[in-house]
């Protein structure tokens, strides 16, 4: 049996019933991981994950009652603590960091007797989207090793559609979960903000953060979301989501007229037409009017640099980041340090986000792009009173080439154009994979809901799955 | 005698005050001082990757406290902002504090003299850790255990113009903190801090001159002090031609002078901006009644009740109001036995000479029981000097005073009709004692209490006696 080809669901059942042991199925992957490393998607493997797999056997043998995840394992992105373990943000910075304290996330995954088995690479602090401004060198992406696996969580998408283990957590703060996901073949989804706590996760942009699985499918996308949601006395942004089932017979979809617009601007690719087309058998779909949707990247880059300049703020060489060497004062601790502990595109975010929040330009930037989001929630939240989700490509493409885009950040932030506004405005979207382009890639769908309609949204996901492969209904 | 003659000066205050919480403001370390550094800390307060603050509610009471007790309005929507800079001490290097939003608005204080002087607003934040310095070559030492405790920042408008007046303020607002059991307001060991705002204008004239901020002044001498230097230096440049510089100086207590730390042009620009760890508080009229209603009357208030409802001379009330525990036990002593001013006798005269630590004390005997004794001094069942005795006895003992009293045989027993019989005996036995009681009765009535004491034993109620007396002679 090859493990590597089955899911989350299919594996906890196999080691539940007692078909396999945690034990085979967490080699299993650790060989994968080693075999590919080369790819650079899981930066260190958690060998001790193997004890922990050989007590979950035993727990199983005996009887015991066992979690909903038991024996399965997972891994992490590098910027999630889990105590005792280096977590290192993709940074030099924090090259040598051991987590002091388990974040809520990995908490709520061990009580239900996941294995941790790694963590993954990332763009440095999250900020890209190709996986390649990382310490640990640029990921690849598992289907094509010419080409990127996105970002930034491209290490965790690429060791999913690589095999190297069966689900990966990711934070998504402006698409970081869904684009590579997207780019990768497999299923990404954000959920509404506040599902997933927080609390452990290195902040990029606070208000737009959430962490949530990468699956190889649907079902068990959403039976890990599911897992890692809870209201927690730890992070007071958290919501008590009910995921309640909405869910209907036959569905609205809508297709927004200004991301279409954008995107047929910019994309030859004749894919999407033809879905939409298949779709008309199975939902109802309807076009929809956001007009200030297409403003959500501008708002994204000043809300989201100026709330990461704050929160890496505390990387000072102080504490617990690197400290340069040969400083005369403390603030040739502090440049010398920062300078050259952080990489280049972080450095471009301190410094954007710095200068919208300086004194006189504050309103000019911040509250504008403040006042853009509370449009943006406004005109969706009309939006869905027409339909039941938004449909629309996750990216413009496939995945590109290494080291294509990295040198013009702004057509790298380009990638995230149809997935910001989701962050901006709260609100779960879900990425499938629904056909392959002439290079071989995938393409990703990406579907949008109202806040708190997670469970409809991947009732969604489902039928146009089905739908698309031919399935009945 | 100066230059100062031809200015009034013009004050502003900031204080801060640490308030009185059982655990810091964002996490749940206690909020203790003088422990073993770095050891009462946790991830939140010293700020590592991924910590979350959580808002402590009860800070946020006694913050609503503080503008209740100074008239203050409470905002029903306030928000926390971050406060960027750099400094070893500041562990994320961002204060949460409130800016654009602060949690109490307006308010005022009435000096001595009648004089109003305004309040701005009142907030609430975060205190920073602790620097030590070792010397060039050593470095410094940082220690997070005070950081994170919470802080209410009070700010006049600028209507203060002495340092008398500015010393009377503090003094009253420290008398109102610590009466409510907001804030210990310890100002040794930096529970209350105070920035002085000053500038000079010329008499007559309504335009404000130039201010200099002198930052945290932690006594009420080292405020006299700093603004008598300060005036009389602002006065001296002025005079000379020269130009007040806007800047921020340090007070040098022991130099008895001031230096300049740094110019406007070297401010920092803090970068504000709403923190989005921590969602808008909200609070409604009802929380607002509620913290009323647990709210006692202030010092002030309680001293005019006590000279016009009860009729205590000023320095009784005085002292009576001196703290907030011999207030509540003086009332609590008036509530069992209504003799405010026999009261009032027996806590200054002989309860206050027990106690050694002026500070912090609680008095050896309950209310209860104290009014007890006097009640039975007052209706003359004991006298003085016995309740005194039976009051050493009741702090040794922790009994009951009137069980204590009869088991020691100290009550006055003698009936009417015992002291009637030894009158009618008398009478019969000395007739010259009835006829000179007539003539001059104010000769012999002593004879005759005297022998009525001498065949009782001495307990015989005194004044009865002189009231049977009258009757029988």
């Amino acid at each position: 049996m090859n493990f590597s080809e089955l899911t989350v669901l299919q594996i906890k059942d196999l080691i539940a019933n007692k078909k396999v042991t945690s034990e085979e199925v967490v080699k299993h992957f650790i060989k994968v991981c080693e075999d590919k490393k080369v790819l650079n998607a899981v930066v260190e493997i958690f060998y001790d994950a193997i004890d922990r797999a050989k007590e979950i056997d035993q727990k199983i043998a005996k009887g015991e009652k066992i979690g909903a995840l038991a024996g399965v394992p997972v891994a992490i992105k590098d910027n999630i603590l889990f105590k005792g373990k280096k977590m290192g943000c993709a940074s030099k910075f924090l090259q040598d960091f051991v987590a002091p304290y388990t974040s809520t996330i990995v908490e709520k995954l061990l009580k239900e007797d996941a294995i941790i088995i790694g963590r993954t690479n990332m763009d440095e602090f999250a900020m890209g989207s190709s996986c390649e401004n990382t310490c640990y060198g640029a990921c690849h992406n598992a289907l094509n090793p010419e080409y990127v696996a996105g970002g930034s969580s491209g290490g965790s998408a690429s060791a999913v559609t690589g095999g190297l283990v069966p689900c990966a957590i990711g934070t998504d703060t402006g698409g970081s979960i869904r684009q590579p996901a997207s780019l990768c073949g497999i299923v990404g989804v954000k959920p509404t903000y506040g599902t997933v706590s927080r609390f452990g996760i290195v902040a990029f942009a606070s208000s737009l953060d959430q962490a949530s699985p990468l699956t190889k499918d649907i079902e068990s996308s959403l039976y890990v979301l599911k897992i890692m949601a809870g209201k927690d006395a730890h992070d007071g942004t958290t919501i008590d989501n009910k995921f309640e089932k909405n869910l209907k017979q036959k569905y609205t979809l809508g297709v927004c007229k200004q991301l279409m617009q954008t995107f047929k601007n910019a994309s030859n690719d004749k894919h999407f037409d033809e879905t939409i087309e298949k779709l008309k058998n199975n939902f109802d779909i309807v076009e929809v009017d956001v007009p200030h949707i297409t403003n959500s990247l501008a708002s994204y880059y000043i809300l989201a640099p100026a709330e990461a300049t704050s929160n890496l703020a505390r990387f000072d060489g102080v504490k617990y980041t690197r400290r340069a060497e040969n400083t005369k004062d403390l603030e040739s601790v502090y440049v010398k340090s920062r300078s050259e502990g952080f990489g280049k595109e972080v450095k471009r975010r301190i410094m954007l986000g710095n200068f919208v929040l300086s004194s006189g330009y504050f309103d000019a930037y911040y509250n504008k792009a403040k006042k853009v989001q509370r449009l943006i929630r406004q005109e969706l939240k009309e939006a869905f009173k027409a339909c039941d989700a938004i449909i629309m490509p996750t990216t413009f493409g496939t995945a590109f080439k290494l080291g294509e885009k990295l040198n013009n950040p702004l057509a790298m932030y380009l990638e995230d154009l149809f997935t910001v506004p989701a962050n901006i405005a709260g609100i779960p979207a879900i990425s499938v994979p629904y056909a392959t382009a002439d290079n071989g890639l995938p393409l990703g769908m990406q579907f949008f809901a109202d806040e708190r309609e997670e469970e409809k949204m991947y009732d969604i996901a489902k039928t146009f799955e089905q739908t698309i492969k031919g399935g009945a209904l | 005698m100066s230059f100062l003659e031809q200015y009034d000066v013009v004050i502003g205050l900031e204080i801060h005050a640490e308030l009185n919480t059982k655990t810091k403001v964002f996490c749940g370390c206690k909020n203790q001082f003088g422990q073993t550094p770095n050891t009462n800390t946790c991830p939140v307060c010293t700020g590592m990757p991924g910590a979350l603050p959580i808002l402590n509610k009860h800070a946020v009471e006694l913050a609503i406290k503080s503008g209740l007790s100074f008239g203050c309005e409470i905002s029903p929507y306030s928000v926390f902002e971050r406060k960027n800079y750099f400094y070893p001490d500041l562990s994320k290097a961002y204060q949460i504090s409130q800016l654009v939003y602060p949690l109490c608005v307006g308010g005022h204080i009435t000096l001595d003299s009648g004089k109003t002087i305004r309040l701005n607003r009142i907030h609430l934040e975060e205190d920073a850790g602790k620097l030590t310095h070792l010397g060039k070559a050593t470095g410094s030492l940082v220690d997070y255990n005070r950081g994170g405790t919470p802080l209410i920042e009070m700010v006049t408008e600028p209507d203060l113009s002495s340092a008398n007046e500015a010393v009377e303020f503090l003094k009253k607002v420290r008398e109102a903190l610590i009466f409510e059991e907001i804030a210990n307001c310890k100002m040794e060991e930096g529970g209350m801090r105070c920035d002085v705002n000053l500038s000079l204008m010329k008499k007559g004239s309504k335009e404000y001159g130039t201010r200099t901020e002198m930052k945290n002044l932690n006594s009420f001498k080292s405020v006299q002090r700093a603004i008598e230097y300060e005036a009389e230096r602002q006065a001296e440049v002025l005079a000379s031609g020269g130009v007040i510089v806007q800047e921020t100086r340090k007070w040098d207590d022991e130099k008895g002078e001031s230096f300049a730390m740094r110019s406007k042009e070297q401010a920092q620009d803090y970068r504000y901006f709403p923190d989005p760890d921590l969602l808008p508080i909200q609070i409604s009229k009802e929380n607002i009644e509620h913290i009323k209603s647990e709210m006692v009357m202030l010092p002030s208030d309680r001293r005019t009740r006590y000279m016009e409802e009860f009729g205590l001379p000023e320095y009784d009330a005085q002292i009576l109001t001196s703290t907030r525990y011999i207030s509540d036990y003086f009332e609590k002593c008036v509530q069992h036995f209504n003799a405010p001013k026999k009261i009032s006798n027996w806590i200054m005269v002989d309860l206050l000479k027990l106690v050694k630590d002026q500070e912090e004390f609680t008095f050896p005997v309950s209310e209860e029981h104290l009014s007890t004794i006097i009640k039975m001094v007052e209706e003359k069942t004991i006298n003085k000097t016995v309740g005194l005795q039976l009051l050493d006895k009741v702090i040794e003992t922790g009994k009951e005073p009137l069980a204590l009293a009869k088991e020691m045989n100290l009550l006055v027993t003698i009936t009417d009709e015992q002291i009637i019989e030894l009158l009618e005996k008398l009478k019969s036995e000395n007739a010259k004692v009835v006829d000179d009681f007539k003539k001059t009765p104010e000769k012999v009535i002593g004879f005759i209490v005297g022998y009525v004491m001498k065949n009782t034993g001495g307990k015989a109620n005194s004044n009865r006696v002189r009231e049977l007396i009258a009757e029988k002679f």
